[in-house]
């Protein structure tokens, strides 16, 4: 039964402190022998470990790597007409489309202006203020967009007329397709001069 | 405090440093004592793989540790979309079928490791020289894990998983006395449902891995208390044995073991991913459910006890055999460690475990042999394979509350039909930016829920196109509508339904 009997023998032994049978026993393996297994175990679980933690890692950095896909094209409506009313004063409009938001999928909302550029013709600019995300309203009295968090203000084609905004109001990719105008929503990364398209 | 004398450059060689470095930091934690304690430990008798099983066990728990963890960054515990998170993790999240496979398997890795860990202390005889505490604490632990394997198995809420769990929580009901509120405690209602899932989830992840630390930590601590029990000898021929300490020889035992078992674990995970079946469906009344492989004697055993007989089935006989277990060091007293000395106790390990894989078994060829379960059996597993091979489709929630237009349309449907156009502008002009959905604010927003009672129509209209200063001062902006859509939105702003209606989330 006892394991390492001290003389009492058979009522259960009982087993000395640890430290005590080491000291009597440890020098029977020699030192080297000792921190060559240390430096191979080490070794070891270091290896199985960075195994281990690169599938952990890049589960986690999923959605990091791989973002949602954009928007589909959404139909804005006749061209013809939008470009008479646009000629007038940029016209407000809601794209509607689906974005998948991890494992569930919702409909997203977002307000867009279609207007004249400044070099001529159509553009549809995403009514989201490049500063910090607010919608940007036309006010047809001053005739400028203004974004009513922190009044930034841009001209009707959507250049960056006053205010903290770094750029214009962003367009978004269009095209005509029977007799329709077609956009496809993006979403820009703020406060820097420069468009960049992140989603 | 001698630490800066110990780290200040000496120019001496790079090993005085080192040795340096760690007298310092010896000083400040005792590295060395814990090193000696934790390694130094003598086994009589010299190491083994024999007794790598223990260890085997710490390995493949820190594996369901991690994974289980790093799966819990994409689940959702409810049953309207537990099935999905499953779904994206296992089909869409990359690594995510090898996470998911790697925690699965973990699990029947553990309830293997623990049969063999338990097999090999009780053929040793390595519960006997008070280790009575040593032995409990062992037997909690695999009711612990039990529980484990019972309560994650349904997280998925596929097919199998709910229905197996409708049965396992069944068998609850049989306990004589509290035998239904047990069974209303764990499925948390009469039927199983979102509350179930949410109870098993907490005790998968919070309640029981917190028995399991506590218990682990425990179990370790009366083993070393109690030391290592070396090989089943008679206690003078233990005496004379050569001991070997715990490091390195022993540490290299079980590093190879746990090692070779995550690798294993992985290979399975990688080259058999664990299969997800399709969602749970609580009014299919034909499904055939089947246990895990571990609790598969268990569920042929009952099938033996009909009508009054049943609770000796489920409750009374495996009640003894754990108990048995349990009292284990308590009925045996005899010093004897030597197996073939011990015709009793290792016979009625060997007849246990022969019946638990006869009726493992037993439950297999039964299936097989008759034809229409057969047949049910294996259409659920095609219905399972092809459900593996589509791709993910997320959860639709296309409503129309859904982004942007949430809070126009959230607007109380008897509004007048001026009031609903100013709602709209209300939403279009950015004014529920500031004062929320409907004006009520919340959120640091500012509420303006009360405005009509304050300002009589025409006051109101001239102070929205003109702010006072101080609005001005907090944001307020010029409003800059006219004729019929400021009368909208005077009107939206008095509408007493706006006044009554709840604030928007």
């Amino acid at each position: 039964m006892g394991v390492l009997t001290t003389s009492n023998g058979a009522g259960g032994g009982e087993a000395p402190p640890a430290h005590h049978a080491a000291e009597a026993i440890g020098p029977l393996v020699p030192s080297t022998r000792r921190s060559f297994f240390g430096v191979l175990v080490g070794s070891i679980s270091a290896v199985v470990g960075v195994l281990m933690a690169v599938p952990v890692i890049r589960f986690a950095l999923d959605p990091v790597l791989h973002r949602a896909g954009g928007a589909d094209w959404f139909a804005l409506g006749s061209h013809g007409e939008l470009a008479a009313a646009a000629a007038a004063q940029p016209v407000r409009a809601e794209v509607s489309f689906r974005r998948v938001d991890g494992w569930r999928a919702t409909t997203v909302k977002q307000t867009v202006w279609v207007t004249v550029g400044a070099k001529g013709g159509l553009v549809v600019l995403s009514g989201t203020c490049p500063h910090l995300g607010c919608v940007a309203l036309w006010h047809g009295d001053s005739g400028r967009f203004v974004c009513p968090c922190h009044n930034g203000t841009f001209d009707r084609h959507g250049e960056h007329l006053s205010g903290p905004p770094p750029r214009g109001l962003d367009p978004l990719p269009v095209k005509v397709e029977d007799g329709k105008l077609w956009v496809k929503y993006q979403y820009y990364r703020g406060l820097v001069s420069d468009r960049e398209v992140i989603g | 405090m001698s630490a800066a004398a110990d780290s200040r450059p000496s120019g001496a060689g790079e090993s005085t440093r080192r040795a340096r470095l760690a007298s310092w930091l010896d000083q400040r934690v005792g590295w060395r004592q814990l090193m000696s304690v934790a390694l130094d430990e003598p086994i009589p008798g010299g190491t083994r793989w024999a007794y790598v099983f223990g260890s085997g066990l710490l390995f493949v728990f820190v594996n369901q540790i991690v994974t289980g963890v790093f799966l819990a960054l994409y689940y959702v515990p409810s049953a309207d979309h537990a099935h999905t998170t499953v779904a994206f993790i296992q089909k869409q999240v990359t690594m995510g079928s090898f996470l998911r496979s790697l925690h699965a398997y973990g699990s029947s890795v553990m309830v293997l490791l623990l049969m063999l860990h338990l097999a090999q202390t009780y053929v040793y005889g390595a519960y006997k020289g008070r280790r009575e505490l040593l032995w409990l604490m062992g037997c909690f632990l695999l009711l612990l894990v039990m529980g484990m394997a019972f309560t994650g198995y349904l997280l998925p809420w596929d097919q199998k998983a709910y229905f197996a769990t409708a049965v396992g929580t069944n068998i609850a009901s049989e306990v004589p006395l509290i035998g239904g509120f047990l069974k209303l405690l764990l499925r948390g209602g009469t039927e199983m449902g979102t509350l179930t899932l949410s109870r098993f989830f907490m005790l998968h992840v919070f309640l029981i891995p917190a028995g399991i630390f506590a218990a682990v930590a425990s179990h370790l601590f009366l083993f070393r208390k109690a030391g290592a029990a070396g090989p089943p000898r008679p206690a003078a021929e233990l005496r004379q044995l050569p001991a070997a300490t715990f490091f390195p020889g022993q540490v290299f035992k079980d590093f190879v073991f746990g090692i070779g078992l995550i690798v294993m674990l992985g290979a399975l995970a990688w080259q058999r991913p664990m299969s997800l079946g399709p969602a749970a469906n609580p009014s299919d009344a034909t499904y055939l459910p089947r246990p895990e492989w571990y609790y598969l004697p268990v569920f042929q055993f009952i099938k033996y006890f009909h009508g009054a007989a049943t609770v000796l089935g489920i409750v009374v006989i495996p009640g003894v055999v754990v108990l048995a277990l349990f009292a284990l060091p308590f009925l045996d007293r005899s010093p004897e460690r030597r197996p073939l000395r011990r015709p009793v106790a290792v016979g009625s390990l060997l007849l246990v475990l022969a019946a638990l894989v006869f009726l493992g078994v037993q439950s297999g060829v039964q299936d097989r042999r008759d034809p229409a379960v057969r047949a049910k059996l294996e259409a659920q597993e095609e219905a399972e394979r092809a459900y593996a091979k589509e791709p993910f489709s997320p959860d639709e929630n296309l409503g129309p509350s859904a982004g942007g237009g949430g809070a126009a349309a959230a607007a109380p449907a008897s509004l007048s039909p001026d009031a609903a156009k100013g709602a709209l502008l209300f939403e279009s002009e950015g004014c529920s930016g500031c004062h929320g959905a409907q004006g009520h604010g919340g959120g640091g927003l500012v509420a303006i829920a009360n405005i009509g009672k304050r300002y009589p129509p025409p006051q109101l209209t001239a102070l929205l196109h003109a702010p006072r200063p101080d609005m001005l001062q907090g944001g307020m902006q010029p409003v800059q509508l006219k004729g019929e859509d400021m009368q909208a939105l005077i009107a939206f702003l008095l509408a007493p339904q706006r006044d009554t209606a709840p604030p928007a989330p």
